[in-house]
C-alpha cells in the first residue's frame, strides 16, 4: 500500500516536471521566433516579406532602365557637293514645307524626285499615317497630336500594342547592362533600332559560328565508318 | 682460382645463362619504366598542391585564396595572361530563371559565339555551352533538330531552340556524379569543381539535353583572346580532363550583370532574372505567356523556359 503511494507520487512529480519543461521550453520557442523573423520556420513568410521590401525599393532604385533614343528628326543628305567640295544636309521641312502634301500616297513608285529606291512595305499605311503633314520634322499620331522623331516610340506603339506591352515587361527587344537594378544601369533598344520603320519585318541574317562539335560532324564519321 | 675470387657475373665470368639473365633484367627494368611513365608525366602536370587540394565546399577561405592565387600563376604560365579569378557567391534571395521567346530567335547563332568568346571554349573545336537547334515546325522533339545547318536564317519550315543546360531543380546530372565534383548552389546554378571531377563523363550520359561538354584536350586560346574576368566555378580555363557546363555566366550574373549570351541576342528573343523578384521581367513572362518546357516527361524541373509570342 505505502509502495503503491510512493508510486503514485513519484508519477505526479515526474508529470508536473515534464509540463513545466515543456511549458519553458514552448515559451522559449516563441519568444525566440518573435526576436528573429527570418526564423528557419518562418521561411515562406519571411521570403514574402523579403520580396515586398524589394518592391517598397524598386521605386526609388540605384539605377534606371534606359530606352536608346533615336538622335533626333533625320536630316536629309543633298546630291552632290558645292564648289568648295563641301556636302550638306537639310532638314525635311527645307523641302516639304514649300510643296502641298499627298495625303494618299503610299509608295514610292509615285516619286520621282526624291526618296526613290526606298522600300516600303509596312502594311497599307500611307506615308502621311504617321509623317506629320503640317510638320515634316515630327510624327504624328492617329488622333493629330504631335510626336518628335524621339519619341518614334509611342508612335509605334498605337498599333503595335501587344508588343508595347511586352516591351515595358521585358520580354521584347532585348537589353544590356544588369539584371539587378540595385547594382547597375540596364539599357534597352527602342522599335528602330532593329526594325526599319519603312520595313519593319525582321531581316534574315546569315549563320557565320559553328561548334565543331561531335552533333556537328556526322559526315566524317559516316566517311570513316564506310 | 675463379672460385676464391666472386667477379663480376657477364663480364667476367660470361655464360649463356648470365646472358639470358642479363637480357630479361634489361628487359624488365624497361617495362616498369613504360609502365610508370604516366605517372611521372602526372607529376610533371600537377603540383603536390593541386593534387592535396580539398573539394570546393570544405575549402576555408585562406584555403580558397592558395588555391586562386595558384590558379592565376599557372594561368600565367600556360597562356602569358593576367587573369583575375573571383569566387562568386550565390546572391541571397535569388533564384536564376532564363526564358527564350522561340517566336523571335532565328537561329543566327550569335549567342553561340558569345558564350564561346566569354567563357574560354577552346578555339580549335569552337566549343560553346549552347547549341541551337534547326526544328521542324509543330514539335518540340529534341531527337528531330538539326545543329548543321547554314545560310541565311529563319527558313520558314524551320524554328530554332537554342539549348543549353537548364539549371534543373532535379538534376540528373548532380545524382550520377560519383565523387560529387558537381552541384547545386542556391540561386539554383549547377556548378562543377573543375579541380575536382574525375573526367567520368556520367554526368554528360545523364544529362537529357547533351548540356555537358567534356575537355578532350587542354584548351587553347590565344593571349589576346583570353577573358580575364573569371570565376573559379564558372569560365577560368579548365583543365584537360574534365567536364564543363553553362553556369548561366555565374561570374557576370552574381555581380548583378546579364549572362552573355543574352546581350549577344540581335534579336531580343532571350530574358533572364530572378524568379523570387514579383517585378521582374521573368516573372511577368511566366504569368502572361505560353511557356514550355523541354521534355518535361523526365521530371528534372528545368530553370529553363520557352515561349511563343
Amino acid at each position: 500500500m505505502k509502495k503503491l503511494k510512493l508510486r503514485i507520487t513519484n508519477l505526479v512529480f515526474a508529470t508536473t516536471v515534464f509540463l513545466v519543461v515543456i511549458m519553458t521550453f514552448g515559451l522559449y520557442l516563441k519568444r525566440a521566433e518573435r526576436g528573429n523573423p527570418h526564423h528557419d520556420r518562418a521561411d515562406v513568410r519571411g521570403l514574402l516579406q523579403v520580396a515586398n521590401d524589394d518592391k517598397v525599393e524598386s521605386d526609388d532604385k540605384a539605377f534606371a532602365v534606359v530606352v536608346h533614343r533615336p538622335a533626333g528628326p533625320p536630316r536629309v543628305a543633298l546630291a552632290g557637293v558645292d564648289p568648295q567640295g563641301r556636302r550638306g544636309e537639310v532638314a525635311c521641312s527645307t523641302c516639304h514645307s514649300v510643296r502641298k502634301a499627298n495625303l494618299e500616297n503610299k509608295t514610292t513608285d509615285t516619286l520621282n524626285e526624291f526618296h526613290e529606291g526606298l522600300v516600303v512595305n509596312h502594311g497599307k499605311l500611307a506615308c502621311y499615317a504617321c509623317h506629320n503633314p503640317d510638320d515634316s520634322d515630327s510624327l504624328r499620331l492617329a488622333d493629330g497630336t504631335n510626336v518628335a522623331y524621339q519619341d518614334v516610340m509611342t508612335l509605334c506603339s498605337q498599333c503595335h500594342g501587344q508588343q508595347a506591352t511586352a516591351f515595358a515587361h521585358g520580354a521584347h527587344g532585348g537589353m544590356n547592362g544588369h539584371w539587378d537594378l540595385t547594382r547597375g544601369p540596364q539599357m534597352k533598344n527602342n522599335c528602330v533600332d532593329c526594325h526599319d520603320p519603312h520595313s519593319p519585318s525582321f531581316p534574315s541574317m546569315i549563320v557565320d559560328f559553328k561548334p565543331k562539335d561531335r552533333f556537328n560532324a556526322p559526315a566524317e564519321h559516316d566517311q570513316e565508318g564506310q | 682460382m675463379a672460385e676464391q675470387k666472386p667477379s663480376l657475373p657477364v663480364v667476367e665470368n660470361f655464360s649463356r645463362r648470365a646472358a639470358v639473365k642479363g637480357a630479361f633484367a634489361t628487359l624488365g627494368a624497361g617495362a616498369f619504366v613504360a609502365a610508370v611513365s604516366p605517372l611521372r608525366q602526372a607529376a610533371k602536370n600537377s603540383t603536390a598542391a593541386e593534387f592535396m587540394q580539398q573539394h570546393y565546399q570544405e575549402l576555408t577561405a585562406e584555403q580558397k585564396a592558395e588555391v586562386i592565387a595558384r590558379l592565376e600563376e599557372e594561368a600565367k604560365e600556360n597562356y602569358g595572361v593576367d587573369v583575375q579569378i573571383a569566387d562568386d557567391r550565390p546572391i541571397p534571395n535569388t533564384k536564376f530563371v532564363y526564358a527564350i521567346n522561340l517566336s523571335v530567335c532565328n537561329g543566327n547563332g550569335k549567342c553561340v559565339e558569345a558564350c564561346h568568346k566569354e567563357n574560354n571554349h577552346d578555339r580549335d573545336t569552337n566549343q560553346s555551352y549552347i547549341r541551337v537547334l534547326e526544328m521542324p515546325k509543330g514539335t518540340m522533339d529534341m531527337e528531330q533538330g538539326s545543329t548543321t545547318y547554314s545560310g541565311a536564317v529563319p527558313k520558314d519550315d524551320k524554328f530554332y531552340l537554342p539549348v543549353q543546360c537548364q539549371q534543373c531543380d532535379e538534376p540528373p546530372c548532380v545524382d550520377v556524379c560519383p565523387v560529387k565534383a558537381t552541384w547545386k548552389e542556391e540561386d539554383g546554378i549547377v556548378v562543377v569543381d573543375y579541380n575536382w571531377c574525375i573526367g567520368c563523363r556520367y554526368c554528360e550520359a545523364a544529362c537529357p539535353y547533351h548540356a555537358r561538354r567534356f575537355n578532350w584536350k587542354q584548351p587553347t586560346v590565344p593571349p589576346e583572346d583570353v577573358n580575364p574576368d573569371q570565376s573559379y566555378l564558372s569560365n577560368r580555363i579548365r583543365p584537360v580532363g574534365v567536364v564543363e557546363k553553362c553556369t548561366f555566366c555565374l561570374h557576370r550574373t552574381r555581380r548583378g550583370k546579364l549572362p552573355a549570351c543574352l546581350e549577344a541576342c540581335p534579336t531580343g528573343a532571350r530574358v533572364f532574372g530572378n524568379i523570387l523578384d514579383p517585378d521582374s521581367s521573368i516573372r511577368w513572362i511566366l504569368n502572361h505567356k505560353r511557356v514550355y518546357i523541354l521534355k518535361e516527361e523526365l521530371g528534372t524541373k528545368p530553370a529553363f523556359f520557352y515561349y511563343f509570342d
